[in-house]
């Protein structure tokens, strides 16, 4: 009983379901319109690697998406301060290669976390459900080994 | 240029949307995928939020011809469950749970002036670039 106490708690502490739902529910909207408007898939990662190796006529768009996505957060985090605070001090090793995977393995399996996760899925692709149970998949086992065997970071 | 305008409104949505469900936290996310620790259901929380839009509105654009603006929808042609699928899914958990990123919050972190996000995407964009050059450097 205990035991189940305190994961309650250490759950309660950290979830936030209503604004996860919401901020969802505009990650939907954004897809959406760069669906409907432009015939294009929001796939963070297929954006960003296009910058660089996609035809010359097919990267502005690709630029001013990205320039969106910082802009939305710095005009979020005006209007709310210190709702999202930087992370600081996390070993630079695992940001160094967890980067390099995150760009191999996303080339590779043709679609990150949004391509995949959520465009693809709402497009009631198998091979997205796929690879989104593998990145879960995969990832909890590394935080795992890095949280609670490794002990690398917190 | 309508087309251009879009992509900078859609980009702006996605990175408001990643900051209100703290997407762009990292720890956040490590907290998700820690099932055995702290673990945090958030993340299943903003899939279920954004698919439950995107669900209704591409059952809806997939019946239309042509978008909007642009000339085609650019929908993937790929239906195999391959093995590159799979072994890339598997290699992008593992710097996912190294991380705690994905490319779209690496790239709003930059509106929080965070300095992670300038070392993810260099590294980020290394990962492209190794994988261009040892998979697709005969197109």
């Amino acid at each position: 009983m205990r035991t189940l106490h305190t994961l309650g708690e250490t759950i309660l502490e950290n979830f936030t379901p209503i604004s996860a739902l919401a901020g969802g529910a505009l990650i939907g909207i954004s897809v959406t319109v760069l669906l409907l408007f432009n015939g294009r898939i929001a796939g963070v990662s297929g954006i960003l690697n296009g910058l660089f190796f996609a035809p010359k006529n097919d990267r502005l768009w690709r630029l001013l998406f990205l320039v969106g996505l910082v802009l939305g957060a710095l005009l979020f985090n005006m209007g709310v301060p210190d709702f999202n605070v930087p992370r600081q001090n996390y070993p630079l090793p695992l940001l160094v290669i967890g980067g390099f995977l995150v760009g191999f393995g996303a080339r590779m399996a043709n679609g990150c976390i949004s391509g995949h996760g959520v465009c693809g899925l709402a497009n009631l692709s198998l091979r997205s459900l796929v690879a989104t149970g593998a990145f879960m998949l995969s990832g909890m086992l590394t935080v795992y080994v890095i949280r609670h065997v490794l002990e690398l970071a917190a | 240029m309508k087309t251009n305008l879009i992509a900078l409104l859609s980009g702006i949505i996605f990175g408001i949307g990643l900051s209100l469900s703290q997407m762009i936290n990292p720890n956040k996310v490590l907290n998700f995928l820690d099932i055995t620790g702290h673990f945090d259901p958030s993340l299943i929380f903003v899939m279920v939020g954004a698919l439950s839009v995107a669900l209704v509105s591409f059952k809806w654009i997939r019946k239309r011809a042509v978008p909007l603006f642009g000339e085609s929808f650019q929908w993937s042609k790929k239906t195999v469950i391959d093995k590159p699928l799979i072994f890339g899914g598997v290699i992008f958990g593992v710097g996912w749970g190294l991380s705690g990123y994905c490319p779209g919050p690496v790239v709003a972190g930059l509106g929080l002036f965070s300095m992670e996000s300038v070392i993810m995407i260099a590294a980020i964009c290394a990962g492209f670039f190794a994988y261009n050059a040892l998979f697709e450097s005969n197109k």
